[in-house]
C-alpha cells in the first residue's frame, strides 16, 4: 500500500508541475461552461416581432399594444397576408409573427373564445421558446383583465404556438450536461492514455514493470489521480452552473454523482485501452480526439438531437457511451427524474465499463508476454 | 575459489510463434561478477534480459535468478534486482530527491532509510546542490550516473544494465564504469549488455550471442587468446560475422 501511495503521489506531481495539464483539467471546463452559458442566452430584450392582423379590431389592437409595450418586443412590421410570414422571417429581423384571424374580436364577444397564432423562428430554439412563453404570458394576462372587466361570461383567447424549422425544441439547457459529458471523456480518456503512453515512450514504463510494483498497481496508480480530479471537476461544473446560471440539479444530487462516477470509470478504462493500443503520445491523442471527442460532440445528442439524425448515424451513436450519459444526466439534472427513469442507460454504461476494463486488462497482459 | 551462482540458465528456449529468439541458452553468472552480454542487434540479447528480469516468461528451460525460478516466481526476482535501460529512466519533471524517494519507496525501503542514503549518495556524487533540481535541468552525463545510482539504490543482488552508456561521452563513460566496479566490489552482480567493444574489455566474463545462440563465453583474455585476436572487437567480428 505504501508503495502504491508513493506512486500516486508521483502522478500528482506530474499533473501539478505541468501547466498545460492544469489548463486542460481546470481551465477548459470553466471556459466551456462560461462560453456556452453566455452564448446560449436565457433572456430576451427588444425582440423583433411582426403582426398579421386580419381582423383589425379593438381587441387585436389592445393585445398588440400590450405586447409591444411590454419592453420585450419591438414591432418591426405589419403583414398583409400569410405568404409574407416566411419572407420576413428569412430576413432575420423578425423573430416571431403574431397572427390574429378574421373576426377575432367578434368571435371573442359572440362565442367567448378566439384563437391567435404565435409563429416563432425555431432555428434559434432558445430565443423561440422564450418568445412564445412571453407572448403567451402576456395574452394570459390580457385574458385575466378581460375576465375581470366582464364578470359572468368568460372570454378566452387561446394562443396557439407553432415552431417553424425545429418543432421539437430539443436543445435548450443542454449545455451543462453536454459539457460535463465532454470534459469527463476529455480528462479521463485523453489524459490517462497520454500519461500512460508517455511512460512507454520515455522508457520509464519498463523500469516500473521490472520493479516489484504489479502491473495492476501501476495502472491503478496512474488513473487514481485522474479519477479524483474528474470528480472534483463534476462538482466544480455543477457549482458553476448553479451560481452563475442559476441552473440547479432538480433530481437527486447523490444519484447524479454516482452516475458520474460510473461514467468516469468507463472513460478511464477507455483511456487505458487506448494507451494499450498506441505506441506514442501523438497516437493516443489522435485516437482520443478523433475517436472520442468528435463523436461525443457531434453524435451524442449533446448539441444535435439524435432524433433528427439519419438512421445510420443513430445506429452509430448507439455504441457511443456518452450518448447514454447525456440522457442520464439530462434526466436527473433538468427533469428531476429518479433512478427508475435512467436504469436502462445505467445498465448499458455498466456493461460497457466492464467490457472496456476486461479488454484493457487482456491487452496489458498480452503485451507483457 | 568457490563462488556463489546468482544466475543459472539451463536450456533456455524462448519462441515467438515460429520464431526462436533464444535457442537453448546455458550459462551461469557468479556473485559480484561483471558479466558482459554482447551480440548484434536482433541476436536475442533483449529477449534473454527480459526473461532474466522477470518481464517475460521462458517457453522452456530452467532459469534461476537470485535463487528464484523465473517461470514460477518472477515477482520475487523483481524484488532482488535493479534495472537500467538504454532509454533514460528517471522522471524529468521530478527532482533528484523525488525520483529517489519514488524508486526507494517502490522497492519497499523505509522513508528514514531513503532520506539518509539519499544524502550519502548526493555527497558521494558531489550533487549536493542539485538535490532539489528537476532532472530536466541536468546534463546527460550526470543523469546517466544518477540513473545507475538509483538502479542500485536499494542494494539489489543483481543489477541489469541494458546498453547503459549509449550517447554518453568517453569521460562520463569512464566514470560510469568506475561506479559499476564499485557496485561489484560491494557484492552486487552486474549484468550488462553493450555495443561498445572497449567496454566489453572491462567485464570479468563476456558472452557473445548470435542468431539466438551463445557462440562464445569466457573471460576477455581467454577469448582473445582462443581466437588469436588483439581485442574483443576482433573476436566479435570473427565470430559474429556470417561466413
Amino acid at each position: 500500500m505504501k508503495r502504491f501511495l508513493g506512486f500516486v503521489k508521483k502522478e500528482f506531481l506530474h499533473i501539478f508541475r505541468d501547466f498545460r495539464t492544469l489548463i486542460i483539467l481546470f481551465g477548459i471546463p470553466v471556459a466551456q461552461i462560461l462560453i456556452f452559458g453566455f452564448v446560449v442566452s436565457t433572456d430576451i430584450r427588444d425582440a423583433g416581432v411582426a403582426f398579421l392582423d386580419l381582423s383589425k379590431d379593438d381587441v387585436t389592437q389592445k393585445i398588440s399594444d400590450k405586447i409591444c409595450s411590454s419592453g420585450f418586443f419591438r414591432r418591426v412590421d405589419d403583414l398583409q397576408n400569410y405568404n409574407e410570414i416566411d419572407m420576413v422571417m428569412k430576413k432575420g429581423a423578425v423573430k416571431a409573427v403574431i397572427v390574429f384571424g378574421d373576426n377575432f374580436g367578434a368571435d371573442l364577444i359572440s362565442e367567448g373564445r378566439a384563437t391567435m397564432s404565435i409563429i416563432a423562428d425555431g432555428s434559434e430554439p432558445n430565443t423561440a421558446t422564450l418568445i412564445t412563453n412571453y407572448v403567451t404570458a402576456i395574452v394570459t394576462d390580457f385574458n385575466r383583465e378581460l375576465a375581470g372587466a366582464s364578470t359572468g361570461n368568460k372570454l378566452l383567447i387561446q394562443p396557439e404556438v407553432r415552431m417553424f424549422y425545429n418543432p421539437g425544441m430539443k436543445s435548450h439547457f443542454m449545455f451543462v450536461p453536454g459539457v460535463i459529458t465532454l470534459i469527463l471523456i476529455l480528462i479521463c480518456a485523453l489524459m490517462t492514455s497520454v500519461t500512460i503512453t508517455r511512460e512507454k515512450e520515455f522508457g520509464t514504463m519498463e523500469v516500473l514493470l521490472v520493479s516489484p510494483l504489479k502491473p495492476l498497481h501501476i495502472i491503478l496508480g496512474k488513473v487514481t489521480p485522474y479519477f479524483l480530479l474528474s470528480f472534483i471537476n463534476v462538482i466544480m461544473i455543477l457549482l458553476l452552473s448553479w451560481l452563475v446560471f442559476d441552473l440547479p440539479v432538480k433530481g437527486s444530487l447523490i444519484l447524479l454523482l454516482a452516475e458520474s462516477m460510473l461514467y468516469i470509470l468507463m472513460s478511464l478504462s477507455l483511456g487505458i485501452l487506448i494507451s494499450a493500443v498506441s505506441k506514442t503520445m501523438q497516437q493516443a491523442i489522435f485516437i482520443s480526439l478523433v475517436g472520442l471527442m468528435l463523436p461525443t460532440i457531434l453524435l451524442s445528442g449533446f448539441i444535435f438531437p439524435i432524433e433528427n439524425m439519419p438512421e445510420a448515424y443513430d445506429w452509430f451513436s448507439a455504441i457511443l457511451p456518452p450518448r447514454y450519459f447525456v440522457v442520464i444526466i439530462k434526466n436527473i439534472m433538468i427533469k428531476g427524474a429518479g433512478f427508475m427513469y435512467v436504469w436502462k442507460e445505467t445498465l448499458i454504461l455498466t456493461v460497457m465499463t466492464i467490457l472496456f476494463i476486461g479488454l484493457s486488462v487482456r491487452n496489458f497482459k498480452v503485451r507483457l508476454q | 575459489m568457490i563462488r556463489n551462482t546468482v544466475i543459472s540458465v539451463k536450456n533456455l528456449v524462448k519462441k515467438f510463434g515460429s520464431f526462436t529468439a533464444n535457442d537453448n541458452l546455458n550459462f551461469e553468472v557468479y556473485e559480484g561478477e561483471i558479466f558482459g552480454f554482447l551480440g548484434a542487434n536482433g541476436a536475442g540479447k533483449t529477449t534473454a534480459l527480459r526473461i532474466l528480469s522477470g518481464l517475460s516468461s521462458p517457453t522452456s528451460g530452467e532459469v534461476i535468478v537470485a535463487g528464484f525460478n523465473a517461470k514460477k516466481d518472477p515477482e520475487k526476482i523483481k524484488k532482488n534486482i535493479g534495472y537500467m535501460c538504454q532509454k533514460f529512466s528517471l522522471y524529468e519533471d521530478l527532482t533528484i530527491r523525488e525520483n529517489i524517494m519514488l524508486y526507494g519507496g517502490i522497492y519497499g525501503m523505509s522513508k528514514v532509510n531513503i532520506k539518509k542514503r539519499t544524502e550519502d549518495l548526493l555527497e558521494k556524487l558531489h550533487f549536493e546542490e542539485y538535490g532539489d533540481r528537476l532532472i530536466s535541468a541536468l546534463p546527460l552525463g550526470l543523469r546517466q550516473k544518477l540513473a545507475f545510482s538509483v538502479a542500485v539504490f536499494h542494494e539489489p543482488r543483481i543489477v541489469f544494465l541494458d546498453e547503459p552508456t549509449g550517447g554518453v561521452d568517453p569521460i562520463t563513460r569512464r566514470q560510469f564504469w568506475e561506479m559499476i566496479y564499485e557496485a561489484a566490489d560491494r557484492g552486487i552482480t552486474v549484468f550488462v549488455t553493450t555495443h561498445y567493444m572497449d567496454e566489453a574489455e572491462y567485464c570479468d566474463r563476456i558472452s557473445i550471442m548470435s542468431e539466438g545462440r551463445i557462440v562464445a563465453l569466457d573471460t576477455p583474455e581467454a577469448l582473445k587468446k582462443k581466437y588469436d585476436a588483439g581485442s574483443v572487437e576482433e573476436v566479435f567480428v570473427k565470430i559474429a560475422r556470417p561466413q
